[in-house]
């Protein structure tokens, strides 16, 4: 198993490359040289040179042939690639800050959004998931499917929009904007889990009746084990694979915030940060973003496949 | 009535069943005329294709004929009107009728869908169907390719896509015939929708030639002398096409629903009036009370998208009933 893992996690190597090479393409490539971003409107040509030359624009892209090899990598994207491998993220053409104190900064507004709003409807999601399955073809069942599929078919936009001007601004329940103590928390954690709990819902109900129609669920009730205890010790422990895989994948994206709410509400968190960054052309905010994100990612891949093990023991990995 | 129908049902049975045996579209078809909800959604999902018919003939004629269509023109003298019997959802900022808006955003949100598919479609076939029919190194750089898709959180990969993308489309020369006709905007949001929304579909479709190509009638195709492109078209694909729509009819509510929050983001259509842009402009003015803007376009969605994901719902059910699991949330 210890094999496995590392090399599992070895392929957080070519995964970022790509990642970065996509953003780099993106950003460098198909976006044209930043120095322009960077320098405004009414640069002159001269001054567009310096910044190329200063931050290294008027290299080439992947591999440098002058004075072949000796200065092979000495283009942009290894070089990019040689900083992040160090750590080095960079920093903020718009600010002037290091990046990577912007991060420190933004990541704990943003998991203060999300990280509740994660948990509150990950429980609702299943125990509402768990109600339908379990009074599954009643009419119960089906105006809790038909009230989900409308929840998931209205904009969150719209949620945030009319949470924010009736709920905070007409009849003052919450604070309107802000991120200044745990109140300015509750109506965005609120609007959060409404939006997301509809979708979350129809999906672990499919999971659960996936397993509702297996054999060992039909040798349960033949051996006379009562409907309570099949769905919460049978059927729930099975139905774990499919809603750790859904869980542990999200947690990642849970540091990059969540982007309206932070947006509409104020909250100084990565996700306003990233947004800011890609519209200002900050490339070293969007690169660093993208690079610690994918790293996240790889992890918590192989955090499920080790959650897998445990959820059922059959699974062993080689 | 049973026993009124039970003679000329098993005839036809006898006779049908000996030429023609029932196709999986005639049973999916049946089942769905059964299911109560579905037929509602469907009915409801002609209503709006209808109106995207409609909206669409309003914009070719204006367009081909060189004059402002009626929804673009501005009355400044009826600005910011409540629902009247003259304008059933109200006025907007400029006077312009919200009901004839809400309409375009209708043709605007089957334009996102169905260019957003022409992507979609081919891309997560083809690369579905080469990885899950080969396998070994093929599979593994497909894998690999939408594992790195997948790595970057896709709200942000599309912003960047679209904001990249339209910047690009404005400079260059060749798509100035085709943004005449297609707001740049929409294109690049189709754009970056497309290039990370394959993946999806990619995975479904890798999943089914994983399993199809160890089935006998492969087997026999391929003794048969059939060639590797002719038994992943021709013999595979027959099989494995009505995942495509069932993807389709699941995927679409949620570009609908992506493509509002690239609008507030500031990257969706920029001079039509999609349904995220109405809502991003009633945004300021919720707050001086006009509720009618937001409410419009909200209501527009709604139906369409619960359309859609209802009877995506029972299609899927209707065509296949092993897959069940929805394929994650939309956004």
């Amino acid at each position: 198993m210890g094999a496995y893992i590392i090399r599992r996690l070895l392929s957080v190597i070519p995964i970022t490359l790509g990642v970065l090479l996509i953003t780099f393409f993106l950003f460098r490539v198909i976006g044209g040289n930043p120095a322009y971003r960077i320098a405004g409107k009414n640069a002159t040509p001269a001054r567009i040179q310096q910044i190329s030359h200063e931050r290294g624009y008027d290299k080439p892209f992947f591999l440098n042939f002058q004075n072949f090899p000796r200065q092979l990598f000495d283009a942009q994207f290894p070089r990019l690639c040689g900083q992040l491998a160090h750590f080095d993220l960079g920093e903020s053409l718009s600010t002037k800050q290091r990046v990577s104190t912007m991060l420190r900064q933004g990541f704990l507004p943003s998991l203060c959004v999300t990280v509740p709003m994660f948990v509150i409807e990950l429980v609702l999601a299943i125990t509402i998931a768990l109600l339908a399955a379990y009074f599954r073809d009643t009419w119960l069942d089906r105006s809790l499917v038909i009230v989900s599929v409308m929840g998931m078919s209205i904009s969150a936009l719209v949620y945030i929009m009319v949470g924010q001007y009736w709920l905070a601004s007409e009849w003052r329940l919450f604070p309107v904007w802000g991120f200044e103590g745990p109140r300015y928390l509750i109506l965005p954690v609120l609007i959060g889990v409404i939006a997301g709990v509809g979708g979350s819902v129809r999906f672990y109900r499919t999971v659960m009746l996936d397993e509702m129609y297996q054999e060992y669920v039909r040798t349960a009730r033949a051996k006379g084990v009562s409907q309570q205890t099949i769905l919460f010790r049978h059927v729930l422990r099975n139905a774990m694979i499919p809603i750790l895989t859904n869980v542990i994948i999200a947690i990642p994206f849970l540091y990059t915030g969540a982007l309206l709410l932070e947006n509409f509400f104020g909250i100084p968190g990565l996700g306003r940060m990233t947004v800011t960054a890609l519209f200002n052309g900050d490339e070293d905010v969007i690169f660093a973003d993208v690079f610690i994100g994918s790293i996240l990612f790889v992890i918590a891949n192989v955090v499920t496949d080790i959650a897998y093990t445990w959820a059922d023991p059959r699974i062993r990995l080689k | 009535m049973t026993t009124a129908t039970t003679t000329p049902l098993t005839s036809t049975l006898t006779t049908d069943a000996a030429t023609s045996p029932t196709g999986l579209w005639q049973i999916a078809w049946r089942q769905l005329r059964r299911n109560r909800l579905a037929v509602v959604c469907l009915a409801i999902l002609g209503v709006y294709t209808v109106v995207w018919l409609y909206a669409e003939g309003v914009f070719w004629n204006a367009h081909l004929r060189g004059t402002t269509p009626a929804y673009k023109v501005s009355h400044y003298d009826v600005r910011n009107q409540p629902p009247s019997p003259a304008h059933w959802l109200g006025t907007n900022f400029a006077g312009r009728d919200n009901f004839g808006q809400v309409i375009q955003g209708t043709r605007i949100a089957y334009e996102i869908g169905l260019l957003t598919s022409v992507i979609v479609i081919p891309l997560g076939f083809v690369l579905g169907a080469l990885a899950g029919y080969f396998g070994r190194k093929v599979d593994t750089v497909i894998v690999y390719l939408y594992s790195v898709v997948d790595s970057v959180p896709s709200i942000l990969l599309i912003m960047a896509i679209a904001y990249v993308v339209r910047g690009a489309i404005d400079r260059s020369p060749f798509f100035q015939g085709i943004t005449r006709y297609i707001d740049s905007g929409l294109l690049a949001v189709c754009f970056g929708m497309g290039f990370t929304g394959w993946v999806g579909l990619c995975r479904l479709i890798r999943a089914e030639y994983l399993k199809h190509r160890e089935r006998q009638y492969v087997l026999a195709a391929r003794a048969l002398g059939a060639s590797d492109a002719s038994i992943m078209f021709r013999h595979i694909l027959p099989n494995v096409s009505h995942l495509v729509i069932i993807n389709f009819s699941l995927r679409f509510p949620g570009l609908i629903l992506t493509e509002a929050v690239l609008s507030y983001l500031g990257v969706g259509v920029a001079n039509e009036p999609s349904w995220g842009a109405i809502i991003n402009d009633a945004k300021q003015r919720l707050w001086l009370g006009n509720w009618w803007e937001l409410a419009g376009a909200t209501i527009a969605m709604f139906f369409l998208v619960l359309a859609l994901n209802l009877f995506g719902d029972a299609l899927r059910d209707a065509l296949d009933p092993k897959l069940r699991i929805a394929e994650g949330k939309t956004a």
